[in-house]
């Protein structure tokens, strides 16, 4: 049977060996992958500003991006797509709950120039290559 | 209990109780908008309930894993604390900390990454108090007379959970990239060192409540946290597969993640096993429920729920919707609630002195507080499933979807209300057992 000292071994071993190969394939993604998935070169200083915005305000605590963040109102990845920038800009400087379905939004009323900043970050997002996601929704004609 | 210093749990716990109750009032504010009731809207927005619940969650169950490394230390190492002063001062310091971050989410002081809320000042306030907190736990260990394995296991847990709080604090322009150390800290705390936390307090209940030779249930500890590591630290490619980081992570973490279940699997059958084999039966009735309890929830919440949505092909659909959030309540509640529930109800009598070991109210409290969050993971997991399918399969807009399914969430908090009843009679109880007394030591 096995004894006290193969468990430790088994414990130690097994997880030196997986720390080692986790590190190595996350230095190979972030170095070779991320950049070009994420178009780095499109990352501009007005997009950080949008991303400083974003986190500023904790949008993830109702939305989510990238399928991470909250469940309350809806994903952000493609909003660029899905609605443009107009729509965008509305209900972010909206001074009055924005609420197209009823579920209210925190009434950012930003400034037109920290609404255009959060935009390009969202556009800039939005063409991340994501493998996919969000789905297609197959059942719709 | 058989060391003075071994008080300071108490307060840890103590203030455990009073965070989880807050905890569960912004559920409760969370459950209402979603069902359609967002009256607080303009005091309490929904990004400001969800933030404090979950870093609430947090605190409370770091609080209540410092009450149990401050009770489990000292009797595994067979040493008074280092300093008992500096523990209670760690404690303040904890509270304080934590209710200026829960005050400051009120004003739209924060740092809007989920679960890393905490904005970067206080992020150097909560080190400073970590760090208090391992130097006296490490000397402690350390200057004492025994090094056990559990001991060891728990303490490495509580390293390693310090050491990974670190890229949380590192600012990226890119939000791929935020988000892949952002999972260092959330994936590899809870499917990673915070399994080694569990294991080390699970093994120190065992070994005491069922009186099974030491050496066994330390050999199989070593087994567990090492399926643990094994399977966890790839496991994090299951954060990566839709994020921007390439396709690798599509195979090996949907591999690694899907192994992940067998640690959990494994501690439910050693609770399991050990209660059979043991001949000593502790009369501590309630700390044994809540022990054997979280070996199984834990298997069921994050083992099988986890395992649900983690393949790929899954998880393209369900990523981000409730059915994350379903999986998110049963598998804190299984794995690191109950815990702490356990060793508060193995602690309490001999820190106190009052061997209320079968209380009905105790007993009910288990039950009550179980039943109603298997509830609420059910309806959680049928609005998910629901949202999953109008939304990515037959493409609603998400406001038409949530319409539809804010039904559930009636049920959703019904279940609330249950589990919150026992979670009122398990504080009551709290209470009942009065402050820890040294007439409680054993010489
Ligand atoms: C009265 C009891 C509770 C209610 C009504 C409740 C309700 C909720 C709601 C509505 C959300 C937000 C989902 C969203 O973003 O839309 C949430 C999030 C969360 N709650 Fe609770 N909750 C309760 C108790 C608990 C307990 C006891 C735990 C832990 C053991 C817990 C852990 C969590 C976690 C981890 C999240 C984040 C989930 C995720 O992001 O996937 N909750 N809760
Ligand atoms: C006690 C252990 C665990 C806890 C406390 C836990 C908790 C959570 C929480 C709170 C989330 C939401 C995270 C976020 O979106 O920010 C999550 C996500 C996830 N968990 Fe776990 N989990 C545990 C174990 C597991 C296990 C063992 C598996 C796999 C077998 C698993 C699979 C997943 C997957 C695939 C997601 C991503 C869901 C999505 O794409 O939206 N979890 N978990
Ligand atoms: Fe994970």
């Amino acid at each position: 049977m096995l004894s006290k000292s193969q468990a430790k071994l088994f414990f130690l071993g097994g997880t030196i060996v997986t720390f080692a190969v986790f590190l190595i394939l996350s230095w190979t993604s972030l170095s070779n992958e991320v950049p070009k998935r994420t178009h780095e070169e499109n990352l501009t200083p007005q997009v950080v500003r949008g991303k400083q915005i974003w986190e500023a305000n904790n949008c993830m605590g109702c939305h989510t991006i990238l399928g991470e963040g909250a469940y309350y109102a809806p994903e952000l990845t493609k909003v660029y797509e899905r609605r443009g920038e107009g729509y965008i800009k509305a209900a972010l400087m909206s001074k009055t709950p924005w609420s197209p379905r009823g579920r209210k939004m925190v009434a950012y009323g930003f400034k037109e120039e920290d609404a255009n900043d959060v935009v390009a970050f969202l556009k800039w997002i939005g063409e991340t290559d994501l493998n996919g996601f969000p789905p297609k929704p197959d059942l719709k004609k | 209990m058989k060391y003075k210093s071994q008080k300071v749990a108490y307060w840890f716990f103590a203030l455990s109780m009073l965070l989880l109750s807050l905890q569960i009032i912004y559920g409760f504010i969370m459950g209402f908008a979603h069902m359609g009731f967002d009256n607080l809207h303009s005091v309490i927005p929904f990004n400001t309930a969800r933030a404090v619940h979950t870093n609430l969650l947090v605190v409370w169950l770091l609080s209540g894993f410092m009450g149990a490394a401050y009770y489990i230390i000292p009797e595994e190492s067979e040493n008074e604390l280092v300093s008992v002063k500096l523990a209670y001062a760690q404690l303040i310091s904890l509270a304080i900390v934590g209710v200026i971050a829960i005050v400051g989410y009120h004003f739209n002081y924060w740092e809007g990454r989920k679960f890393l809320e905490i904005p970067r000042p206080l992020d150097y306030l909560v080190v400073v108090n970590v760090l208090t907190f391992l130097g006296i736990i490490v000397t402690t260990l350390f200057k004492g007379k025994k090094r056990t394995t559990t001991s060891l296991v728990l303490t490495m847990g509580l390293v390693f959970a310090a050491l990974l709080y670190l890229p949380g604090m590192i600012w990226f322009d890119n939000q791929t990239m935020d988000s892949f150390f952002r999972w260092w800290v959330v994936h590899l705390w809870v499917e990673g060192v915070w399994e080694l936390i569990m294991g080390g307090i699970l093994a120190f209940l065992l070994i005491k409540i069922t009186g099974v030779d030491r050496e066994v249930i330390e050999k199989w500890l070593y087994v567990i946290v090492g399926l643990t590591f094994i399977s966890g630290i790839l496991g994090t490619g299951h954060h990566y597969y839709y994020i921007g980081v390439g396709k690798v992570w599509l195979i090996v973490g949907g591999i690694f993640s899907a192994l992940e279940p067998l640690a959990f699997l494994g501690m439910a059958l050693f609770a399991i096993a050990m209660y059979r084999k043991g001949e000593k039966k502790h009369p501590n009735k309630i700390a044994l429920s809540w022990t054997l309890g979280t070996a199984i929830v834990s298997f069921v919440g994050a083992g099988l729920l986890g395992l649900a949505h983690t393949i790929p092909q899954v998880n393209m659909y369900t990523h981000g919707t409730l059915v994350t959030a379903m999986h998110g309540h049963l598998a804190f509640w299984g794995a690191y609630a109950m815990i702490v529930l356990a060793i508060i109800s193995y602690t309490l009598p001999n820190l106190t002195g009052r061997k209320y070991y079968d209380t009905t109210v105790g007993l009910l409290a288990f039950w009550l507080s179980n039943i109603g969050m298997l509830g609420m993971t059910v309806a959680f997991g049928v609005a998910g499933v629901a949202q999953v399918y109008l939304e990515r399969k037959v493409g609603l807009e998400f406001g038409d979807v949530q319409k539809e399914i804010q039904v559930h969430f009636f049920i959703l908090i019904c279940c609330a209300t249950m589990f919150t009843t026992g979670i009122g009679m398990f504080i009551y109880e709290f209470f009942k057992h009065g402050r820890p007394s040294d007439e409680a030591l054993i010489k």
